[in-house]
């Protein structure tokens, strides 16, 4: 009678069965760090008395938030980290080249079902979408898993999401996470894992899933879960191999609540300044001028999401009052969207396209907002001042509405220009 | 463990930027935090606080960033404890891994006002509030936990502890 975050976690702390609200000492199995928060972990393993990480081949270092660096600080601490990471013997290193981490990390087959994922950065939760226990800790939470390999965790309560119906045209996993966000609120899955169901996530894309997992942070989660199944096998088939321990929850486990959308019908959403879940349908909106669309992050930087914002800027140009900024999230993904000469057409519709990073996203690189500015963004965060000035404001959607916003310069439903 | 203290009451989702505000993200030494706690959410706070003083809230206390420098900012007030009726789970974590007490307390908010003197059994699971008499029972933390409180956090705790 267990949820799918009880199997992972008792296996992972070696036990027959724990239950949510039991704490745990635990091996980790995925280490994940990044150029914002790891120089402060370093010294906390040091102060525990490591000088050694417990397994190189276990942590994952990436520099994706000010990647390449936009200042001189961030320049020395890149420094810092590629010192460590020889020192150190990690192979598992991936530069200012690479990508966000919560996409460079699946991608290069780091996530597997079944895992235990920690990370030093609170979107960790994205790699539920493979199946496995994925979450955000602090830096001295990340130092004893750097000098141990192991972290202490409150076993969480679930809620089962159930999504059923059918979407519209444009209407995309970011739509659904942020109808989710509207209902639970910004708090309403505090220490809680969301365990993703129903036929639309069973219909939807591995990348889909990577979106709906990435949000449940914004409602206090813990971890965000979907099952495993053939898609997602043959999604990690494609980049590493097997063993997968596809963990399924039991018929009869116990969820702290069950919440039952059926969504057909359902408008494109929009999360409006300043929460996450001030959510509301793209028509209710009225004319909201914008100066900037972002389209990229860990939560709608992948190819699908490309090609959505592709299959409205194709051959028309963009807004003159409004830049648009497009961000692969990876390398990789950057990469096939060139192939499919999906690049040259943003570029010819007066889009910027920029390297693979989190770029916009948090505020701290390229692409920020000034005083009474305003931009939609397909990213996870609206927060006062979370790109840029604390007088902007940051509308959330799908790279549907962000593209289809672009060309006309306000919050706009995609079928206005389809 | 027993703690005993004078209550300082707050509400709902006091989030980071509150406890210590962003611009100081930069700070790196303990001692300077302190002198920004509550600066401008409740700057008496730092001119009245007690070593061993009790800080009471609501539900999603510490709720926002993952920054360390919010629990430890209070730390460096002598704030012995937090006790509130639900914690931001990240802020919950980086406090016990600082060596700071952070309890859920059902109840807590309604049962104490500011100024009452609170006494805490940790590992009982008790407070007791002196002013008024009422007592909350709460579950207590495990065994692991209290031992990385009583090390004075988890960096100390793990520097002595082979085993773990
Ligand atoms: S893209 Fe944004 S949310 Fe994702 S890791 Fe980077 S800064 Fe964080």
């Amino acid at each position: 009678m267990s949820t799918i975050s009880e199997k992972i976690l008792a296996k992972a702390s070696n036990q027959e069965t724990v239950s949510a609200g039991d704490f745990i000492k635990t091996k980790v199995d995925v280490a994940l760090n990044h150029d914002v928060t790891s120089v402060l972990a370093f010294e906390a393993m040091y102060q525990m008395g490591a000088e050694k990480v417990w397994d190189p081949d276990k942590v994952v270092m990436i520099l994706d938030h000010v990647a390449p660096p936009s200042s001189i600080n961030s320049a020395r601490v890149h420094n810092v980290i590629r010192d460590f990471v020889k020192a150190q013997d990690m192979k598992n290193f991936f530069d200012v080249n690479s990508g966000v981490c919560h996409q460079v990390l699946p991608e290069h087959g780091f996530v597997k079902p079944g895992m235990l994922v920690i990370g030093a950065d609170s979107h960790t939760c994205t790699h539920g979408a493979f199946g496995a226990f994925a979450t955000g800790v602090g830096s001295t939470d990340m130092g004893a898993v750097l000098a141990r390999g192991k972290t202490w965790l409150r076993v969480p309560e679930t809620i089962k999401v159930n999504v059923n119906g059918s979407l519209g045209e444009y209407v995309h996993p970011k739509d659904v996470i942020l109808r989710i966000a509207k209902e639970i609120g910004v708090s309403g899955a505090t220490y809680m894992t969301l365990e993703y169901h129903g036929k639309v996530v069973e219909e939807m894309s591995v990348a889909g899933r990577m979106t709906l997992c990435n949000m449940a942070i914004e409602m206090g989660g813990k971890a965000g879960i979907c099952e495993a199944d053939q898609k997602t096998i043959d999604w990690l088939d494609q980049r590493t191999s097997g063993p997968y321990d596809l963990v399924k929850a039991d018929k009869d486990a116990v969820y702290k609540e069950t919440l039952d959308l059926d969504l057909t019908g359902m408008e494109p959403q929009v999360a409006c300044p300043h929460n996450v879940d001030n959510v509301k349908d793209v028509s209710e909106l009225g004319k909201v001028k914008i100066n900037q669309a972002f389209i990229g992050s860990c939560t709608n930087g992948r190819l699908e999401d490309l090609e959505q914002a592709h299959a409205l800027l194709k051959g028309r140009q963009v807004h003159p009052d409004v830049r648009v900024l497009i961000v692969p999230a990876s390398r990789a993904v950057y990469k096939k969207a060139l192939q499919k000469g999906i690049i040259e057409d943003f570029i010819d519709s007066g889009a910027i396209v920029s390297n693979p990073s989190c770029a916009a996203c948090f505020g701290g690189h390229i692409g920020l907002l000034g005083p009474g500015e305003r931009g939609i963004s397909t990213s996870n965060r609206n927060f006062r001042g979370r790109q840029g000035s604390p007088e902007a404001e940051v509308y959330l959607s799908s790279a549907s509405v962000a593209a289809a916003s672009a060309l006309t310069g306000y919050i706009t439903h995609p079928e206005e220009v389809a | 463990m027993l703690l005993k203290g004078n209550v300082w009451k707050y509400g709902d989702n006091v989030n980071t930027d509150y406890i210590i505000p962003g611009r100081y993200m930069e700070l790196t030494d303990p001692e300077e935090m302190a002198e920004k706690v509550f600066e401008e959410h409740d700057p008496s706070f730092r001119k009245g606080v007690k070593p061993g003083d009790i800080v009471v809230g609501r539900t999603n206390f510490g709720c926002g960033s993952s920054r360390e420098h919010a629990p430890i900012a209070l730390k460096g007030n002598g704030v012995s404890i937090v006790l509130a009726e639900s914690f931001a789970r990240i802020f919950y974590r980086n406090a016990i891994n600082i060596g700071l007490p952070a309890l859920e307390c059902p109840g807590i908010h309604d049962a104490a006002e500011k100024g009452d003197v609170l006494e805490v059994d940790v590992t009982g699971g008790l407070v007791r509030n002196l002013s008024n008499g009422k007592e909350l029972r709460f579950k207590p933390l495990p065994p692991f936990m209290v031992e990385v409180l009583n090390a004075g956090g988890l960096a100390p705790y793990l520097n002595k502890t082979e085993e773990w």
